[in-house]
């Protein structure tokens, strides 16, 4: 698995403007890692207005077994896009960034 | 929380043909019923938005609402006999291969009664292990129980006898493999003091055993999974060497008079028929579809297509989760009345704080056209997708589309309701694949208004949904139009299509039967016309049921891009018989049908095509009339912000594009979240990526054909999504409008 390195530092930013689309290999690497995550407790969207409105949702992994709902609510998917990033670059990084 | 739904008993219908609806409320003590023409199921507010039209029908009206309910889980079921009733002493075996051995009491073969309990159960107990349960039908139960789990996905030898004079159990747990240090094998002998009462009048249920519901109907329970072949009942106590005749071949005359019933699963695969080769011929019956064709104990791996050594293919694969039909009792039925102008249609059924719609489509009457475009709805591309949960139960989901997996309620439902069933891209609970899918049930992906995860960043639809782009740019810009579905195609062949002269593809209309590859065929060499308006058609070949209606089956074979995988052996079809997998491992890539096949996938962003030489030869000038010599094509659009996106094909001279064709324009930019098909893959190296790799990227393609017919692709999903940009005014809808008028046109090519 790939292991962040300090210099990858560099990508945050580029995440930041463009978190859906081009990516530099970088930035795709760290995206890969952490959108690879396996399905139990991996973050997930539920459109509650349709084209509006997002709400953060924890997946259960399970079959059957409910997915549960975040107080997290988004209005563009780029805005959920680097909510859920930063969360990741904390679990992976112990770094917490700041918006 | 999904609060109403439904589905029907047809999905095409012409003028004088009914079609029924079942709906259920989850609570709602009522609702509406209407009829509506679907014309744009697409709710985003960068387009044209949501459009439909409400048409006048004999079922407009308030109904009364009701729960109906879904019970999935396959069996077999022989009727009730007096020979089962008349058991005493008795032998019960079978081969296995447990799928989920841990997952709970599972039975292998069961003659008990649904309320009392009464007879007996053969299967698994709690640990996965073998166990015989005898009940007297007062309450009173008593297990023998072999005490070792069974592994998965190994093949056993289990068998039982009861002794009803002595009381004795033999229970057997014989592995065919052998493990060092790891024995699974059990003999156990027990006794017990209860007779078990066998005069209970129930059948004899395979995979499953009958249980008495709180109102009062019978249903199934403890289902197992896993593969099932030969089991045998006897009305006395085998040794365990008249056991070992009975599972290697014909049974002796010597034991003929002690055989209940063996039941070889290897006769009648194409059906639904289970067939007692004893003397006493108690045929039966599986339910919900459990997957015939299936490699069996004894196959050696030397034949691979099961009508040619059927011996060796006498598993079924039974699944606690197949689903065929739901069942629901019939709410309202709707007789098509003569000159309803055919189209998408869908019965919208609705309660105060939810809705559904019915989708289905009306032909026109037998042999009269009414246009001369027909726009053929991918009826069993649909199917395969039906209800599909791969965004949240395949890790791949959020790489696929390089952003979070974005679930609708709908999904969330099925996600929770998987008595729902699955789609061919999912994996049963067992983790075996799902290769039939039927729509004789609610298909809540099958909807206007949904979104799927898949569908590419912006409107983000995907098969129905994003066809209603094209039937909405139909619409706005005034064609005329036919609408036929894949059954119609299939089981009508090439008379459905013959009073047509442009064939219209919709978004990705993957899944051909060979009927329908041979229709098709037949109208172009009639000199028709075929616009290809997606990508990734004539991909998997499948075979419709023989006799049961709105079912289809898919074997991932070998090649392309799988979200499983057949096991060995067992890449035929049960249906037919047919060899199953990609048309293009059976020599008919798609690139021979319509010029291109699929070249590569993602699904974030579009992009645009670039014109090439080939677009300005005349040949294809009235294809261009109006479109700029430098202009980009298609660099906007609904579908991830363009024309060229989602699952893209390209054009290949030795997979069959023919060597007229003009590939008009070529997309390019794809993101790095594109990657090339498998097929395309022998020897896996970096640079497959959009970026990379020149086979990431679509092909706009046009050529003639030999009887005057022609065939324009536009080798991408995402095509349509662009057509309403701009109010209908811009080079993507330019382009299709130059080519369906040209097309219409009777002047040969
Ligand atoms: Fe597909």
């Amino acid at each position: 698995m790939y292991q962040i390195r300090p210099e990858d530092k560099a990508c945050i930013e580029e995440f930041r403007k463009t978190p859906i689309g081009h990516h530099s290999p970088n930035l795709q690497r760290i995206l890969n890692l952490f959108r690879g995550e396996p399905m139990a407790g991996k973050f997930a969207l539920i459109c509650t207005r349709p084209h509006r409105e997002w709400t953060l949702a924890v997946l259960s992994g399970t079959r059957g077994e409910r997915i549960r709902m975040t107080e997290e609510v988004f209005h563009s998917l780029e805005e959920a896009e680097w909510y859920v990033f930063k969360q990741r670059w904390a679990k992976y990084t112990g770094e917490h960034l700041s918006d | 929380m999904k609060q109403i739904m439904g589905y029907s008993d047809k999905i095409s219908v012409r003028p004088g043909e009914a079609i029924r609806f079942m709906v259920s409320c989850e609570k709602a003590s009522s609702y509406k019923a209407r009829l509506v023409r679907i014309i744009h199921g697409d709710t985003n507010p960068e387009g044209p938005g949501y459009k439909e039209q409400a048409v006048k029908s004999e079922f407009d009206g308030t109904y009364k609402g009701r729960k109906q309910a879904i019970f999935a889980g396959s069996c077999a079921v022989i009727p009730s006999h007096p020979a089962f009733d008349k058991l005493s002493s008795f032998s019960v075996q079978a081969m296995v291969w447990p799928t989920t051995p841990e997952k709970g009491r599972q039975t292998i073969l069961s003659h008990c009664d649904a309320k009392s309990g009464a007879g007996f159960i053969f299967g698994l107990d709690e640990s996965g292990g073998l166990a015989l349960a005898l009940s007297d039908g007062t309450g009173k139960t008593e297990e023998v129980r072999a005490g070792k789990p069974m592994l998965s996905r190994e093949w056993y030898f289990v068998a039982a006898s009861y002794n009803a004079v002595s009381g004795e159990v033999c229970l057997y747990q014989k592995p065919m493999v052998p493990y060092a240090k790891v024995d699974t094998s059990a003999r156990v002998e027990g006794t017990v003091t209860i007779k078990p009462r066998n005069e209970n009048g129930a059948p004899v249920v395979i995979a499953a055993h009958p249980v008495r519901m709180s109102d009062g109907r019978e249903r199934t329970s403890a289902h197992y999974n896993g593969k099932i072949d030969r089991p045998i009942l006897a009305s006395r106590v085998l040794s365990r060497l008249e056991m070992e005749q009975l599972r290697s071949g014909g049974p002796p005359a010597s034991l003929h008079a002690a055989l209940v019933g063996l039941w070889d699963f290897s006769k009648e695969i194409t059906t639904e028929r289970i067939i007692d080769v004893s003397p006493n011929r108690h045929h039966g019956e599986t339910l919900n579809l459990p997957a015939r064709a299936m490699t069996g104990w004894n196959w050696t791996g030397e034949e691979m297509c099961w009508k040619h050594k059927p011996e060796q293919y006498g598993a079924i694969h039974f699944h606690d989760d197949d689903l065929y039909d739901a069942g629901w009792d019939t709410d309202f039925t709707f007789t098509v009345p003569a000159g309803l102008r055919s189209g998408l249609y869908a019965a919208h059924v609705a309660t105060e704080d939810d809705e559904d719609f019915i989708p289905f489509v009306v032909k026109p009457e037998r042999g009269k056209a009414t246009s001369k475009l027909v726009f053929v709805v991918p009826t069993a591309s649909y199917m395969a997708y039906a209800n599909e949960h791969m965004a949240t139960d395949a890790t791949l989901a959020e790489l696929l589309t390089g952003r979070l997996a974005t679930l609708q309620a709908t999904d969330v439902f099925l996600h929770e309701h998987r008595e729902y069933g699955y789609s061919c891209y999912d994996t049963h609970a067992d983790g075996s694949g799902v290769c039939y899918s039927s729509r004789l049930r609610p298909i809540l992906t099958m909807r206007p208004k949904y979104q799927s995860w898949l569908g590419g960043k912006g409107s983000s639809l995907w098969q129905m949904n994003a066809d209603t782009h094209i039937t909405d740019w139909l619409e706005a810009l005034k064609f005329d139009y036919d609408c036929i579905t894949d059954e119609d195609l299939h089981f009508e062949g090439y008379e459905a299509i013959a009073p047509y002269r442009v064939f219209m593809t919709s978004t990705h209309h993957e899944y051909w039967s060979k009927q329908m590859w041979d229709a098709l065929d037949a109208f172009k060499k009639a000199g028709g016309r075929l616009i290809y308006a997606g990508a990734n058609a004539w991909y998997w070949r499948i075979a419709y049921h023989q006799t049961k209606p709105g079912v289809i089956e898919v074997r991932r074979a070998e090649g392309g891009i799988r979200a499983w995988a057949a096991e060995p052996g067992e890449y035929y079809h049960s249906f037919t018989g047919e060899y199953g997998g990609l048309w293009r491992r059976q020599g008919l890539a798609p690139q021979k049908m319509a010029g291109t096949g699929f070249s590569a996938q993602g699904f974030d962003l579009s992009s645009y095509y670039r014109r090439t030489k080939d677009s300005f030869d005349s040949r294809a000038s009235f294809i261009f009339e109006g479109v700029g010599k430098d202009e980009l094509i298609g660099n906007f659009g609904l579908i991830g912000g363009g024309a060229a996106g989602l699952e893209v094909d390209r054009a290949d001279r030795l997979l069959g594009t023919p060597p007229n064709a003009l590939v008009l324009a070529s997309s390019e930019n794809h993101t790095p979240v594109y990657m090339v098909v498998l097929e395309e893959i022998l020897i896996n190296a970096p640079g497959l990526c959009g970026g990379e790799s020149d086979l990431v990227r679509a092909d706009l393609v046009f050529y003639e054909t030999p009887s005057g017919g022609a065939v324009f692709a536009t080798s991408s999903i995402a095509w349509a999504g662009s057509l309403s940009h701009n109010n209908y005014d811009n080079n993507v809808s330019r382009i299709t409008a130059n080519v369906v008028k040209r097309f219409l046109d009777e002047r040969p090519f």
